[in-house]
């Protein structure tokens, strides 16, 4: 019986292995090499498959193409800027002093909220194991070999009387879940998938959507106000004569143009937040029309406005399913470290690694 | 003797196998697992328990998603900060995932791991699948 494990020689492992009894003193010249190996143990971030950037060793993420998103910063903050440098002043003097108050208010509001939106992980599902994805092909080859209706690549299921499609994602090797879409500029599946916002340079989708409407509605409020002040700003100057106000032309052509497509889009998403939908859906007619004869609903309202727009925008926040911050496990240090978990272990050894970096529950310290 | 045996098997014993348990996706998006018996499991864990160990995680993940005064209240307290208050405070949602940890933790300690299986906590698989590691049973006689 003991050659079965003697076979597995911890000496003659590169990694740390069970047997040996941890050595953070380091003087043997063999336990200090597991060590600075240990040392060098890579997290998750630095091996995400998907195109984003990481900083703060993983603590913020961000889409790799930003898009316009430094233009959109630009624009709120030199609109902004010019508000409070020019017309602050002087409707302070002829009016009251709430107008900076506010417009500060809403400027702080809408830059938290455009941070929040770009450098929140959306609701990225981390790519299947290689196990799972050869249980999903397994399961595929037997539906197909089974000779059922439906194409091999996609599943049906009923949610709430309704009959939803779920398709195979070939990048992320999984089926995909209700309401989750794979994002072509992002590569990633992404939950409740909204769509992918160039001008906050990041996907919106289900941890993030929340933040995206505060900051859509609050720029809504905040250029209107700007507009309003420097309007109000333009009359009373006009009033007292006055005729240099040059630099009200590019407060003014700003805000006129962004209210109209801001509060457009604010109108919009409210929509679509009181009836539980995403724009995804809304563009590809999801649940409208009919399927079969029978009216497609959207199986995922709560059939109310009031508890629509609360579980959206006051439910619970899920956490990051990617684990950006977590340590790969040993042997994929030792390997190459492509992207993805744990390969089923050809060999006893790999296995006894893989059981000591992860789960610590099993008796696997012989010395303890 | 034998206890001692049976320890070091689980300690090097080669997998046999890997089971998935899907998400349930019938009450909609809900992280919600399917109860149904994998019959890989047949001889080695009681189904009863199964479905218990399943049921229960179910109801966990059900209490963190709930909606109600204590959701909405974290939630609007959250939005009033600018969502700074998370900086300090840990999520009910999180609150609970460690709950889980630990109940996966302690199934695995008391029903799975004597019976050469280990419960894979679902959210080290982005809450998709609960997955069952098999290992080879060596004291049936099956080994290779």
């Amino acid at each position: 019986m003991k050659n079965d494990y003697q076979q597995i020689d911890p000496k003659t492992l590169p990694m740390p292995a069970p047997s040996h009894p941890p050595a953070p003193r380091g003087g043997d010249q063999e336990e200090r090499q597991p060590q600075e190996q240990r040392r060098k143990a890579r997290r998750k971030w630095q091996v995400f498959p998907g195109r984003n950037r990481f900083f703060c060793d993983g603590r913020i993420i961000l889409a790799r193409k930003s898009g316009v998103l430094p233009l959109t910063l630009g624009l709120i903050l030199v609109t902004s800027g010019l508000f409070f440098v020019f017309d602050c002043p002087f409707l302070v003097q002829h009016l009251t002093m709430c107008v900076p108050v506010i417009g500060g208010v809403l400027f702080v509001f809408v830059l938290i909220t455009l941070l929040q939106t770009t450098l929140t992980d959306p609701g990225i599902l981390p790519r299947a194991t290689p196990d799972e994805a050869a249980d999903i092909e397994k399961q595929i080859d037997e539906s197909r070999n089974g000779g059922y209706q439906s194409p091999p690549r996609t599943r049906e299921v009923e949610i709430n009387g309704q009959v939803v499609k779920l398709k195979y994602c070939p990048t992320c090797k999984m089926f995909r879940p209700p309401r989750t879409s794979h994002c072509r500029v992002c590569d990633n599946c992404v939950e409740r998938f909204d769509h992918h916002c160039p001008w906050v340079g990041n996907c919106v989708g289900k941890r993030n959507y929340r933040f995206f409407y505060f900051f859509i509605v609050s720029l809504s409020f905040h250029t209107a106000f700007i507009f309003g002040c420097v309007t109000t700003h333009l009359a009373l100057m006009i009033q007292e004569h006055e005729t240099s106000f040059s630099h009200m032309d590019l407060e003014l052509v700003v805000c006129f143009f962004s209210v109209w497509s801001i509060v457009g889009l604010s109108g919009f998403h409210t929509y679509l937040v009181a009836s539980n939908r995403t724009t995804n859906e809304d563009i590809k007619g999801s649940w409208s029309g009919k399927s079969g004869g029978e009216p497609v609903t959207n199986p995922y309202s709560h059939r109310n406005i009031c508890k629509n727009c609360c579980s959206i925008l006051c439910g619970p926040m899920p956490p990051s399913l990617i684990d950006r911050r977590g340590f790969l496990p040993e042997d994929e240090c030792v390997q190459t470290g492509d992207g993805g978990d744990i390969e089923l272990p050809v060999l006893t050894t790999k296995n006894e690694i893989n059981m000591v970096g992860k789960h610590p529950c099993l008796p696997l310290h012989p010395a303890v | 003797m034998a206890e001692t045996h049976s320890l070091q098997e689980l300690q090097t014993p080669p997998v046999s196998s890997k089971v998935f348990i899907q998400r349930d996706y019938t009450s909609g998006t809900i992280c919600r697992f399917q109860t149904k018996f994998p019959s890989e499991l047949e001889n080695r864990v009681d189904k009863q328990q199964f479905e218990d160990t399943i049921q229960t995680l179910n109801n966990l993940y059900a209490e963190a998603e709930k909606l109600g005064g204590r959701s909405y209240l974290e939630g609007c307290l959250a939005c009033l900060t600018a969502y700074t208050v998370f900086l300090c405070l840990e999520t009910h949602y999180e609150k609970v995932l460690k709950k889980i940890s630990r109940f996966i933790k302690d199934q695995n300690e008391k029903i799975y791991a004597p019976r050469g299986l280990l419960l894979t906590d679902p959210i080290e698989r982005g809450l998709r699948v609960v997955e069952i590691t098999i290992f080879e049973d060596r004291g049936v006689g099956s080994g290779r």
